[in-house]
């Protein structure tokens, strides 16, 4: 979900079990350095010139009328079909962006330097705050359309979906197996056979296991990017994220809970009807040859593959794709050939295009600099590091909490392997779940015992992605050796003991897994979660998140500017410095 | 096969390889001026042990790298590039798992451009050859380590190449395995049945080289030079137990154990606390294992080096590291084909475990240069504390990376047990600190 270490999720066996391959960039870098200032400064510098394009298309949508959304069950089903669109169109566009950027990334030695750090920060930036620029930008384009406001949507679930899927796919690139490296050339296959041939299927498991985790992760944006209002443009498109918005300011509680099954029910279809059986299928792309592997079931894809006549049907189909791959196209070579690995790179280049890169990067920066400097004083600098780092401690604070809370249970359950077979789909179905559906009426809960937001309205922060913590933690502790178990009854380990030194160093990879996948989404969730709205009243938490909302609400560019560079640059530096760091720590000492 | 008219069908000239070392300036030579020649209708093995290029020279040929110096040409035709005539089969398979096997097979002619009907009646074909009838439509994960490499044999001969290349393409099969395979490939090479006209093959197993070829190539290590040509005229079938083939495998145990004692003895003379001596990767506990079985009967301290091999189920790439160590340790010695306990290390074998550390401790300290090095700037130091990285540089003004850090990583290994020095993983330095 967005904002955080997201990217780095988390390829994990599928049949609930966890395996945690590769939290992406781990091990790669930890401490930001020059690329990362200079990613950061460009993404930056794009957010302000979209914002920027704004002031100069001023294009208003024809006001919205309420009844665009209808608060009839009947019309629920279209709209769910809606919602379901909106994401597949974004991840079309996911995987169409995944295959050149991460191959651009991966085949050029200069791009690299430069695709690769910001990817790094994007996968920071809360997606929920990019929403007030994107849909500015895109209505600009299509001035008074509804297909502006479509494809913004689109947008906003396409940026909580690519940047993992972008990464794994890079690393796989990077990974190929030497050996089969050799035979793809020793057979003489052309750039374009061995993409197909090779690296396209060796990259396939985790590119699945990760656009199906970002699919999950994306219900949450798609709900919270169909009505929005930025500034004075109203955006509501059918689905069942604007059905809730109007049933939250109506405060009708049958059309929430209606919402809320009809939600249930679409992710159920997908995890049963796509998710498993792609993910059961792509088991065939694993590398590793041994047979005695875990391996995922789908009761559709065996349907699918044990009946004679669809297999019948498909097989022209597949014959034409395999020539389609086969196809001797010649692309020319991004990079020399990694044959010799005595080749030289030319010094002299690389300064050159290092100075090109770092003159953009700085007038990047720049640019940004001025524009939020044409409105924020310094004084508002300090007010928006101060809130940020209130979020920063609200999101902490949480996550030590439901980590207390889930971590025991967890393990309890994982222990019991039936148990924990129910339960861990279950856990993934929730953390799937869009809890923004569900916030206007927690809201109406505090309103109506007039509890303290600041305090009671940081659990919304965690509705959705303490579930992260949940399966993996399950999964970790399901996967702990029997024979550690064994040894550690033998010994009489028992108590605390028990605790501190056999089952928690064992679950720790899983559980930072979760749990940086948890704080990510937690960031973003702030932005919807400290500012949220029941009826008529607005119920604030302070917070950077609150800060971007009520900006965004006003259309206040500069102001969110600098909300989403605060909290890009905190929540960059926390997971570099706190997250990775234990991450890195765990996979050393603790992976068994 | 043997045709009268033996032409030649490839030939190495002074080919020279060599690869950036840590220091980044100093080049590392893996080959050193090596010329080969390869004539149709014959079986010619690489013999050699790691490092000594064998697998960097067979990609040379098969044009997947390209060498330094020198020139490969396969009929007369220079080789720039993956060369048409060369099929290759690699020791891990390297089959692609999400195709099965037929469409593994057909994989190559139909990257080439070949036909569509054409490609399929080839790959039957081959499949045939390779007796994988039955199994063209299993994926690699559901065959066995035996079926994998029938498959890719099958994938290098649907290619039809004048040359079959094979990276030790039995040593990840088992004893049984391995055996049935090569007499099948033997029995299809000798009948004719594929239009191969000449195999190479690397490997580091001294049998299988006289049980296949008729030309054995024995390659020295560090850099990798053609040390002896070996031609092998036993006739087929061979039989690992006839007295001829015991006798040649015996010559060339004698003629690889020699070179490794040149080789140790020369950088130590070369310099006074040279740190140019690697360790290779040996744990304590199979150097005292070893010790242990050379000082038992049947060997009593003297053992034949093929028996032993045999005996421990060990190839030469696993026993000959174990003996050079106990080599450069002074616990045993290398004569012709056989190793021969010293009475330090006969002395070794008969202690307990404290004092087993203590002697362990004192040969490393007194043999190997880096050792003593290490302990000497620990003492000189007032923290008594000193980074690996520190060492490790300056072992790489020596040799490679790999190389290295096998050596540290040996060091590390020996010096623990010897109680020399404590090592701390996490910080990556030496000490004299162990937990009280």
């Amino acid at each position: 979900m967005g904002a955080g270490v997201r990217s780095s999720v988390m390829a994990s066996g599928v049949t609930g079990f966890p395996m945690v391959d590769s939290i992406a960039s781990a091990g790669r870098r930890v401490l930001p350095n020059q690329w990362d200032l200079i990613a950061f400064a460009a993404i930056m510098a794009v957010l302000t010139a979209i914002a920027q394009s704004y002031h100069g298309i001023s294009a208003p949508l024809p006001r919205p009328t309420e009844d665009v959304i209808s608060l009839g069950y009947g019309s629920l089903p279209y709209y769910a079909l809606r919602t379901a669109l909106r994401m597949f169109a974004a991840l079309f566009f996911s995987l169409v962006f995944t295959f050149t950027y991460a191959t651009l990334a991966a085949k050029s030695r200069r791009w690299e330097m430069v695709l690769i750090p910001i990817l790094d920060i994007l996968q920071s930036v809360p997606i929920l705050g990019f929403l007030s620029f994107t849909v500015t930008f895109f209505l600009g384009l299509f001035p008074g359309n509804t297909l502006g406001a479509e494809l913004a949507a689109i947008f906003a679930i396409f940026t909580s979906q690519a940047w993992n899927m972008a990464f794994s796919f890079y690393q796989s690139l990077r990974t190929v197996p030497p050996d089969l490296e050799e035979v793809a050339r020793g057979f003489r296959f052309s750039g374009w056979q061995k993409f197909w041939q090779l690296e396209a299927p060796f990259a396939m498991p985790g590119l699945i296991w990760n656009t199906m985790m970002s699919m999950s992760g994306g219900w949450f944006f798609v709900v919270a990017s169909e009505a929005i209002t930025v500034g004075d443009t109203t955006i509501t498109l059918p689905g069942v994220g604007s059905y809730i918005a109007k049933a939250n300011n109506e405060g009708n509680w049958s059309a929430i809970g209606a919402a809320i099954l009809t939600m249930a029910i679409v992710i159920l279809l997908y995890d049963q009807l796509l998710f498993r059986p792609i993910v059961a299928w792509a088991d065939k792309f694993r590398v590793e040859l041994s047979a005695g592997q875990e391996t995922s079931t789908s009761w559709v894809l065996n349907i699918l593959q044990r009946t004679h006549w669809v297999r019948m049907a498909f097989q022209p189909l597949f014959a034409a794709l395999r020539a389609f791959s086969l196809l001797p196209i010649r692309l020319p070579r991004l990079a020399p050939a990694s044959a010799s690995e005595d080749t030289q790179p030319s010094r002299v280049l690389d300064a050159v295009w290092i100075l090109a890169v770092l003159a953009v990067a700085i007038y990047a920066g720049w640019l940004t600099v001025q524009f939020i400097a044409s409105e924020v004083s310094l004084a508002e600098v300090m007010h928006v590091f101060v809130l940020t780092f209130y979020t920063l401690v609200r999101v902490f604070v949480l996550i030590m909490l439901a980590s207390l809370v889930w971590v025991p249970i967890s393990i309890w359950v994982g222990l019991r392997p039936r148990l924990a077979e129910g339960l861990q789909p279950i856990a993934q179905f929730l953390a799937a779940f869009p809890v923004n559906l569900l916030f206007g009426a927690t809201v109406s809960v505090i309103l109506y015992f007039n509890l303290n937001p600041n305090i009671w309205l940081s659990f919304l922060i965690i509705f959705g992605t303490q579930w992260y913590i949940v399966f993996n933690v399950i999964g970790g502790a399901a996967a702990f050796p029997n024979d550690l178990k064994e040894a550690a009854a033998n010994f009489r380990i028992k108590g605390w003991r028990w605790w501190v030194k056999v089952m928690l160093p064992g679950v720790a990879p899983y559980y930072l897994t979760g749990a940086i996948t948890a704080s990510g989404g937690s960031w973003n969730a702030s932005i919807v979660a400290e500012y949220v709205k029941w009826k008529d009243h607005s119920v604030i938490a302070q917070g950077v998140g609150s800060y971007i909302a009520e900006a965004t609400d006003k259309g206040d560019f500069p102001k969110i500017v600098l909300g989403v560079a605060m909290m890009s640059l905190f929540v960059t530096l926390f997971n570099r410095l706190f997250w990775r760091q234990l991450y890195a720590y765990a996979e050393r000492r603790l992976r068994l | 096969m043997l045709d009268p008219a033996t032409a030649t069908l490839l030939s190495v000239e002074n080919v020279n390889q060599t690869y950036a070392t840590g220091s980044g300036e100093s080049r590392k030579l893996v080959l050193d001026n090596v010329s080969m020649t390869l004539k149709t209708g014959e079986i010619v093995a690489l013999l050699g042990r790691s490092g000594s290029g064998k697998s960097t020279l067979l990609r040379i040929i098969a044009g997947l790298s390209r060498p330094t110096s020198g020139t490969v040409t396969i009929s007369g035709q220079p080789v720039e590039g993956p060369a048409e005539g060369v099929a290759m089969v690699f020791q891990s398979f390297a089959l692609f798992p999400w195709l099965n096997v037929l469409d593994n097979v057909e994989i190559g002619p139909r990257a080439n451009g070949v036909p569509l009907d054409e490609t399929r009646q080839r790959a039957l074909k081959a499949i045939d050859i390779i007796g994988l009838d039955g199994f063209e439509s299993a994926y690699p994960k559901e065959l066995s380590g035996g079926m994998r490499q029938r498959v890719g044999f099958a994938r290098a001969l649907v290619m039809q190449p004048k040359i079959l290349v094979m990276d030790e393409p039995f040593s990840a099969l088992d004893v049984l395995t391995a055996e049935t395979l090569r007499t099948d490939l033997l029995d299809i090479w000798q009948e004719g049945r594929i239009p191969i006209k000449s195999i190479l093959m690397v490997t580091h197993n001294i049998e299988e080289a006289v049980l296949m070829s008729d030309r054995i190539l024995v390659l020295s290590s560090n850099p990798g030079r053609i040390a002896s040509e070996i031609v092998n005229t036993i006739p087929h079938p061979r039989d690992r137990l006839d007295p001829p083939f015991r006798a040649l495998v015996d010559s060339i145990y004698a003629l690889m154990t020699k070179r490794a004692e040149t080789a140790q003895v020369a950088p130590r003379e070369a310099a006074g606390a040279s740190l140019a001596l690697s360790l290779p990767d040996v744990s304590t506990n199979s150097l005292a294992g070893m010790l242990e079985e050379i000082a038992a009967p049947p060997y009593n301290g003297k053992a034949d080096l093929p028996h032993l091999a045999d005996s421990l189920g060990f190839e030469i790439d696993d026993l000959f590291p174990l003996g050079e160590t106990l080599q450069i340790l002074k616990l045993a010695d290398f004569e012709e084909a056989d190793i021969k306990l010293t009475p330090l290390g006969r002395r070794f074998v008969d202690m307990d475990v404290d004092q087993r550390k203590k002697m362990m401790g004192d040969q490393v300290l007194a043999n190997v240069p880096l050792a003593s090095h290490i302990k000497r700037v620990l003492d000189e130091r007032p923290s008594h504390r000193a980074p690996a990285s520190r060492f490790r540089e300056e072992l790489e003004d020596y040799m490679s990376e790999d190389y290295a850090d096998r050596t540290l990583r040996t060091l590390i290994n020996l010096g623990r047990y010897g109680e020399l020095f404590a090592y701390d993983e996490a910080a990556q330095s030496f000490s004299y600190e162990n937990p009280e």
